[in-house]
């Protein structure tokens, strides 16, 4: 296993609960309103024309195209993929998403159906989502999904933990799912809505990515209020700084309530003003989203023919 | 590299006539002397239109309409004049997409503000004004607070509608007439404003606009018919104007210059210090008397939060103020932008360190880049002068009691910035900062309910609020 | 034997919480209506206001701190000193003529009273002129009164103990400190406040009475930089022009002398105490 530069930076933090406590209560507060204030200036961000062609397809490439319900089935997931691989069948030039996002039961068959297309196949795990159980079921649980062929691991932290404030917990949960994780990716799901303050948004991006997280994802999409803007913003910010303190860079992801295209852009625009033009890969930024795709493939031909789309001519899958 | 491409807002709600005369006794007229200027939209130095400037004979005509207006007006019942107001605040909602067009052509300033600062808030000015017209006995003023009579008003170009606003509503809510001159270079929405006035049906003479330069403004205020004179601009021109009313029975208010601290100690929500500094000097090209121009930070976090500023002035977009995306727009005019050039070449001079951002100019217009000092001492002209610009001088500070000493030590006392999570920190600090307005945590909000004025020589009277009634009531 | 001999006293300045010549060494007379000699008092000059306007500006901090429950019990303090030199204060303003013993007593009356009063506004007035505002966004926002800072009285040529103390009392009950010239003609009621002052726990520097010329006094006040605010009641139609041009220099807070002559019965009013406070209004941001 590497030990990442940040690990090392960060070796004598989570040495014991008060270092850790007190790194995480040392970092810089975060006021709410000038928080809000901020994301809703970069929401009024005029994209249109060329930029926003590029936006759409730049949006497209960065989902990670979700089902997470009790009624999955192989035939969902397997009709989930193929819009994955070619969302718009008349139109060759849409890119394909960035992963799907399925339970660990599924994970065989989406890298079944994805095999050789380039789209990344990500599990949720560790209980997802309440993170309710055992570590040992935790960490066989992301094992499993890594065996049957997941990229990617979406782990929930334990809030509860976090709330309580036993970050050491938090923390050593995420090491060992990590490590659990061997080569696939690490999200590590902060569940924000369940988080409250952006005091915690912040400590909780930081915890993650000092305990090895390779992306930072907002939400399970299970909670109200799962991404908003200005706590994506916090969380861009976080990984920000953390790259300028230890030359490690994590990614992030906005999950559930992403809806519309003009939701999109706005997450690129803060992206774009706030981490930085480099974030704006799917390597670094990611949506996670379901219906959202059928609203970007509608603006993308409302632009490309100059009439407005209906859902009719889009594929539900 | 995520370039957005141009989002220029439409010009052509805009109707802007090749001529302007005078707006006297609910009239056009033509002015007696041949004085006109052009006036030029500072983005491009294209000529906008020509204003007449007014004569004492203009003026003299203006305050007898406004005399004239000032028996009906004021014996109104308050619900009536209530309702004028109300109607007056409607129209600019509707229109409020041209007059922000207006306003960003004649100013300069991003449209982006215009849009979503200046109209807002003149709408919201003119409704919460028009609900004191008929509660003046509740106000604290007396049983029957009596308007003063015929206000002659100077507004300043870097909130021109704006400006209007928080001298027009509050007069006319408490019974008086006005005669308001607008800015020599930024004539066009006060002359719509006149144009909505007759809209509105608002009694001819109750609301005058006479345009001009200094001297019309001086003709205004020194005009033997005029009782009550408010005034917002340079404290050098308050100062000549208090002196000018001395001997006489008007009222004065005065708001002028300002060289506001932004305080940031250690334990300051970084982030949210950034935008607000940003937001306090950068905000209109730094054209706000209340301009947040002196960052004081504490020593332990200077390199930090200085590092980080940098980084965000360098996603600032300078250009079209017309482009939905441009935060920062032209200097409103020539003039204005070598007096910043002359200030921030004395900042270099007397050994401070300079830093912009990459930010390309326009060929045409007046520009200037966002501009930071470092290594300023108290005794820099930088850091004393109102620059009246996009530029910030920053000082730095060991202890709560240094930051405090250094942000009063200043002739002027309009407007502050406090950050910090301590409230108890928050709270001493605020308290012992003399200045009329502090902002902690924010900067840089105004709202029609709070009263904003200054201590010191950025003058006296309070604008907004209960506090607002005070400047056009007889007590 | 003869008539026994009277010792004739000088009266000196009130600055600072001292009792001080004038570094001019110049004093005058004091004469009754009829030209009986009745003291000689200080001919403060313009150094004696610039030291005055020192010492106000070095109390401010300290007076302006204070809490304005301990501001005003030491306004009532002065109030029940007042009241013990009662005869003192009748016999000066009988002496001078113009008044009887019974006018005269119902002024120092009226003085105590109007000392009572203002001592009640100092936890008052920022109830009264101060506001929460309910602005439109999540910020607390709220406007309260402060002092000016240092304020200079002309003190009001009519009513030499109660218009005195009407000027001063608003002033200083907000936190204000003052330099004050005293009424030219009649500076010993004055003068005697002085000492009522200084032994009512007033913290030096907080009031500082000048006697003298206020034609000659008043100007350097008027244009003097750290003086923040001048009361021009007791200054003549000219002066107040000339005081009123020099404090746009530094754009004083000017209360203009009152049109006509005013009763000093009735009831002030706050706009004496209003003329000298600015407002603060403080936001917030609201949010967890």
């Amino acid at each position: 296993m590497t030990t990442p530069l940040a690990a090392a930076k960060f070796d004598g933090v989570a040495s014991s609960p008060s270092t850790l406590r007190a790194f995480l209560h040392g970092l810089p507060g975060v006021d709410r309103v000038g928080a809000d204030a901020r994301a809703a200036m970069l929401g009024t961000r005029s994209i249109k024309t060329t930029a926003k062609k590029q936006a759409i397809d730049t949006a497209i490439a960065m989902v990670d195209l979700t089902t997470l319900e009790g009624a999955d089935t192989p035939g969902k997931v397997r009709a989930m993929c193929a819009k994955a691989v070619r969302p718009d069948p008349t139109d060759a030039s849409v890119p394909p998403v960035a992963a799907v996002c399925v339970y660990p039961d599924l994970v065989a068959t989406a890298v079944e159906a994805l095999a050789g297309s380039g789209v990344k196949v990500a599990s949720v795990a560790t209980s997802f989502p309440s993170g309710r159980s055992s570590l040992e079921v935790k960490t066989a649980e992301t094992r499993l999904a890594v065996a049957a062929g997941a990229a990617e691991i979406d782990m929930v932290i334990d809030r509860g933990a976090f709330l309580a404030g036993d970050y050491l917990k938090v923390y050593e949960e995420i090491v060992a799912t990590k490590e659990a994780c061997g080569e696939a990716h690490l999200k590590v799901i902060l569940e924000t809505g369940e988080l409250a303050t952006y005091d915690n948004v912040r400590r909780a991006s930081w915890l993650a990515m000092i305990a090895g997280a390779d992306f930072i994802k907002t939400s399970t999409g299970k909670v109200s209020p799962a991404a908003t803007l200005p706590v994506t913003l916090v969380m861009l910010e976080a990984v920000r700084d953390f790259l300028a303190v230890t030359g490690r860079k994590v990614g992030v992801k906005p999950a559930g309530g992403i809806r519309t295209t003009k939701d999109a852009i706005k997450y690129l625009v803060l992206v774009n003003e706030t981490a930085g033009p480099d974030w704006l890969h799917p390597d670094w930024f990611r949506l996670g989203a379901s219906s959202l795709l059928n609203d970007l493939l509608m603006q993308r031909q409302k632009m490309a023919t100059g009439r407005y789309a209906g859902p009719d001519y889009f594929t539900l899958d | 590299m995520f370039e957005y491409a141009p989002a220029p807002e439409s010009r052509d709600i805009v109707d802007i006539r090749p001529s302007y005369g005078l707006f006297i006794g609910g009239e056009w007229v033509d002015p007696q002397g041949e004085d006109r200027h052009k006036t030029v939209n500072p983005a491009t130095e294209e000529v906008l239109a020509e204003v007449a400037w007014a004569g004492e004979a203009d003026v003299d005509r203006a305050v007898q309409a406004a005399t004239k207006a000032f028996p009906v007006w004021s014996a109104m019942p308050g619900a009536e004049r209530a309702k004028y107001l109300f109607r007056i605040a409607r129209i600019i909602q509707e229109r409020s997409r041209e007059l922000a067009v207006l306003e960003t052509l004649d100013n300069g300033k991003p449209i982006r503000e215009a849009r979503d600062v200046d109209l807002p808030l003149v709408a919201a000015h003119f409704f919460y004004y028009a609900g004191w017209a008929d509660k003046l006995a509740y106000a604290g003023f007396g049983e029957n607070p009596r308007p003063l009579g015929v206000a002659g008003q100077v507004i300043p170009w870097n909130f021109p509608l704006l400006m209007l606003a928080w001298k027009i509503a509050p007069a006319l809510a408490c019974g008086n007439t006005v005669v308001l001159k607008p800015a020599e270079t930024t004539p066009l929405t006060g002359l719509a404003f006149a144009e909505i006035c007759r809209q509105a049906e608002l009694p001819p003479g109750v609301v005058n606009i006479v345009t001009g330069a200094g001297e019309t403004g001086a003709a205004l205020v020194n005009h033997p018919g005029v009782d009550k004179v408010a005034f917002t601009g340079s404290t050098e021109v308050g100062r000549l104007i208090a002196r000018s009313l001395a001997g006489t029975s008007k009222k004065l208010t005065l708001e002028l210059g300002g060289k506001a601290a932004n305080i940031v100690f250690e334990d300051a929500p970084l982030d949210q210090a950034v935008e607000g500094i940003v937001n306090g000097i950068f905000f209109n090209q730094g054209h706000v008397c209340c301009a947040g121009s002196r960052l004081l930070v504490q020593e332990s976090v200077a390199a930090e939060l200085l590092e980080a500023l940098k980084r965000r002035l360098g996603t600032l977009r300078l250009g079209d103020p017309m482009d939905k995306n441009t935060d920062i727009g032209a200097i409103n005019s020539a003039e204005q932008l070598a007096r910043i050039r002359e200030l921030t070449e004395s900042g270099e001079a007397e050994g401070a360190e300079r830093w912009s951002p990459a930010c390309p100019i326009p060929d045409r217009g007046y520009w200037f880049p966002p501009t930071v000092f470092t290594g300023v001492a108290q005794s820099h002209r930088i850091a004393r002068e109102e620059i009246f610009g996009p530029v910030l001088s920053v000082l730095t500070f060991r202890t709560p009691a240094e930051a405090v000493e250094k942000a009063n030590n200043t002739p002027y006392g309009l407007s502050a910035g406090v950050w910090t999570e301590k409230g108890s920190l928050m709270l001493w600090t605020a308290s012992k900062l003399r200045a009329g307005v502090v902002w902690s945590n924010t900067f840089n909000r105004f709202d029609p309910t709070s009263p904003f004025g200054g201590y010191k020589e950025s003058g006296y009277g309070r604008e907004g609020g209960r506090h607002g009634l005070e400047a056009y009531l007889a007590v | 034997m003869s008539e026994r001999l009277a010792v004739r006293k000088t009266y000196k300045l009130f600055i600072g919480g001292a009792f001080p010549r004038s570094e001019s060494g110049r004093s005058y007379e004091v004469t009754s209506s009829k030209g009986d000699f009745l003291a000689n008092a200080a001919r403060a000059s313009r150094k004696d206001a610039r030291d005055a306007v020192v010492a106000a500006r070095k109390a401010f901090p300290g007076w302006s701190g204070a809490t304005a429950y301990n501001r005003g019990q030491i306004l009532y303090r002065i109030a029940e000193m007042l009241e013990g030199r009662r005869a003192q204060f009748v016999a000066e303003i009988t002496a001078v003529g113009g008044v009887g013993a019974k006018q005269a007593g119902d002024m120092v009356d009226a003085t105590v009273d109007r000392l009572v009063w203002y001592a009640g506004w100092s936890d008052k007035i920022g109830a009264v002129v101060g506001s929460a505002n309910p602005v439109a966004g999540p910020y607390f926002n709220l406007s309260s009164p402060e002092p000016t800072g240092v304020v200079a009285v002309i003190a009001p040529q009519t009513g030499p103990l109660l218009g005195l103390v009407s000027a001063i009392a608003p002033v200083i009950v907000t936190g204000n400190t003052c330099v004050v010239v005293a009424c030219e003609r009649v500076p010993l009621p004055a003068i005697t406040l002085a000492e009522v002052l200084a032994t009512s726990d007033l913290p030096g520097g907080v009031v500082n009475i000048l006697t003298g010329s206020a034609a000659e006094i008043a100007p350097w006040l008027a244009g003097h930089m750290d003086v923040n605010g001048i009361d021009l009641t007791g200054a003549d139609a000219e002066l107040a022009v000339t005081c009123e041009e020099l404090a746009a220099e530094n754009l004083k807070r000017v209360l203009r002398p009152p049109a006509g002559p005013v009763d000093w019965l009735a009831e002030p009013g706050i706009g004496r105490m209003t003329a000298f406070l600015e407002t603060k209004t403080v936001w917030h941001p609201i949010g967890v």
